[in-house]
């Protein structure tokens, strides 16, 4: 009893808690932030203000949708599969929460004296964190298939098909590009790839993965983009035509935890792609300690990238995806997986 | 609703019900549904010259099971009028409807066997836009309008009385 006392008011533990507890909250705000930044850009975009009177400029306009739909009715088809449209919305929204454990956002830090060794700022420090990631976000799409297929809709069915088949296509291309940055680095751990890219070329270039092999780094922003299910390959939910794809019978609160799971599985993947291509939390003029406003910096660059194809590109043709998928993205990434293997037995990159 | 300051720090006070429903008049989600001409003018609503998204009402969703407002933009026919008294139903409450126009609200210029002669006949209105059709600006008075309405009604409404 007492050792678990003891361990319990360790230093390290309360840290670890404060850790676990900040990125949780963290992330469901940045759900909220993305929700009013993809309003406000869709908005400058199309020449418009956007939200402008709930809140000083809007700000609260996230706060009001969320509130709005706990108290909305909650629905489910008669003919639905009880156990499996409740689980659903769960699956998704704990998938994306939960990709989020092995990101580090941080250089190590005693916290101001508060520990008594440094600590790396993340939840788990895993050594195979890049394939913690990539499996924990393909469970995501267990819970959009799952939704389709519960809700006996033939929209929500045909979403559900589509979201799967385009994860097959873009998984492949995914996973290569990822791995020419684990074989740059060396390392299977995020925290690790990270350190690999401290430093600069001539002084002021840094040695960022995405300088070295900015093929890759498109072709997982591009895939990245698939996997969540953004425009232009937002096929699952395709509003004019699947009227709103798996979600279509789900309304109130387990709608909303699909639109969280959404914009939070939008943040891992920029700040997975953060980590492995952009330096991390690693940059100039900021001491290291601060490394976070660097992480946090980059991050909204890559979010903000995802608002603006969102609003200039239209979506593609169902076939067309799966093309571009398998003979462009596929070949690509496959080619430079060998071209940098080459580069690293040979030049020791 | 109220500042109190008799402790240490403000407290800021306020009741479920109003919390409730200014989210509720905030975020006023329209269902994609259109049915004449009147339709052109909701779109144009939610352009950039007129800009819905101010009152954080430019969300239009596909599906009723995520919207709270239907707009009846245009003339009802007697065919499409089961149609609409579905997606009506298929909508979860609290819902609120405008009848955007004269031919949704009277029939207008339409009077024959084939329209219905107000959309009030087949679901409750919450409110009437007088035009042929009206500008975007009269829809936009309609939706500040329904949220006076929601703003000074009950959180806990029961269902409204349904006309068949």
């Amino acid at each position: 009893m007492a050792g678990l006392l003891d361990w319990l008011t360790a230093p390290q533990t309360i840290f670890f808690l404060s850790v676990t507890m900040v990125v949780f909250l963290a992330l469901q705000l940045s759900a909220a932030v993305m929700v009013y930044a993809e309003r406000k850009v869709a908005a400058f975009m199309q020449q418009r203000y956007g939200p402008y009177l709930v809140g000083p400029r809007g700000v609260l306009q996230p706060i009001a949708d969320i509130v709005k739909l706990v108290f909305k009715e909650e629905l489910k088809p008669k003919a639905a599969d009880t156990l499996l449209f409740a689980a659903a919305p769960v699956l998704s929204a704990t998938a994306a929460i939960a990709a989020f454990a092995p990101v580090p956002f941080g250089a190590a830090t005693t916290f101001f004296g508060f520990l008594d060794e440094p600590m790396p700022l993340m939840v788990a420090d895993i050594n195979v964190a890049v394939l913690v990631i990539f499996a924990i976000t393909s469970m995501g799409v267990y819970g959009i298939v799952l939704a389709g297929w519960s809700s006996n809709s033939k929209y929500s069915l045909l979403g559900g098909l589509r979201s799967s088949a385009q994860m097959i296509s873009y998984e492949l291309a995914y996973g290569m590009s990822l791995a020419t940055v684990v074989m740059l680095a060396g390392s299977l751990s995020l925290r690790e790839i990270v350190d690999a890219q401290q430093g600069y070329w001539l002084g002021f270039i840094p040695k960022w993965y995405a300088f070295i092999n900015p093929i890759s780094f498109l072709i997982f922003t591009t895939a990245g983009i698939a996997e969540t299910n953004r425009a232009p390959f937002d096929f699952p939910e395709a509003e004019q035509e699947l009227v709103a794809g798996y979600h279509t019978e789900y309304s109130s609160m387990r709608f909303a935890l699909f639109f969280l799971a959404e914009y939070i599985n939008m943040v891992t993947v920029a700040a997975v792609a953060t980590n492995l291509f952009l330096g991390g939390w690693h940059g100039p003029f900021i001491p290291e300690a601060y490394g976070w406003i660097w992480f946090l910096l980059k991050l909204s660059v890559l979010c903000f990238g995802y608002l603006w194809l969102r609003w200039t590109l239209p979506r593609f043709r169902y076939d067309q995806l799966m093309g571009f998928g398998w003979k462009l993205l596929l070949p690509a990434a496959t080619i430079n997986l060998l071209v940098s293997a080459a580069g690293v037995l040979y030049f020791g990159l | 609703m109220g500042l109190e300051t008799e402790f240490d720090i403000p407290v800021l006070t306020t009741t479920v019900e109003s919390v409730v429903q200014w989210a509720r008049k905030s975020a006023i989600w329209p269902v994609t549904f259109g049915l004449a001409c009147c339709a052109i003018e909701m779109m144009a609503m939610a352009s950039s010259r007129y800009d819905i998204s101010r009152f954080g009402a430019e969300v239009f969703r596909g599906s009723p099971r995520q919207s709270d407002l239907m707009i009846i933009a245009g003339r009802l026919s007697r065919k499409m009028a089961p149609s609409l008294r579905r997606i009506y139903d298929q909508m979860p409450e609290p819902k609120w409807v405008i009848s955007m126009g004269a031919c949704a609200s009277c029939g207008g210029v339409f009077d024959n066997y084939a329209i219905v002669q107000g959309s009030d006949q087949v679901v409750p209105i919450d409110v009437f836009i007088p035009g042929c059709p009206p500008r975007p600006e009269s829809i936009i008075y309609a939706i500040v309008q329904l949220q006076k309405k929601i703003a000074a009604s009950k959180m806990d409404q029961t269902p409204k009385v349904r006309i068949a």
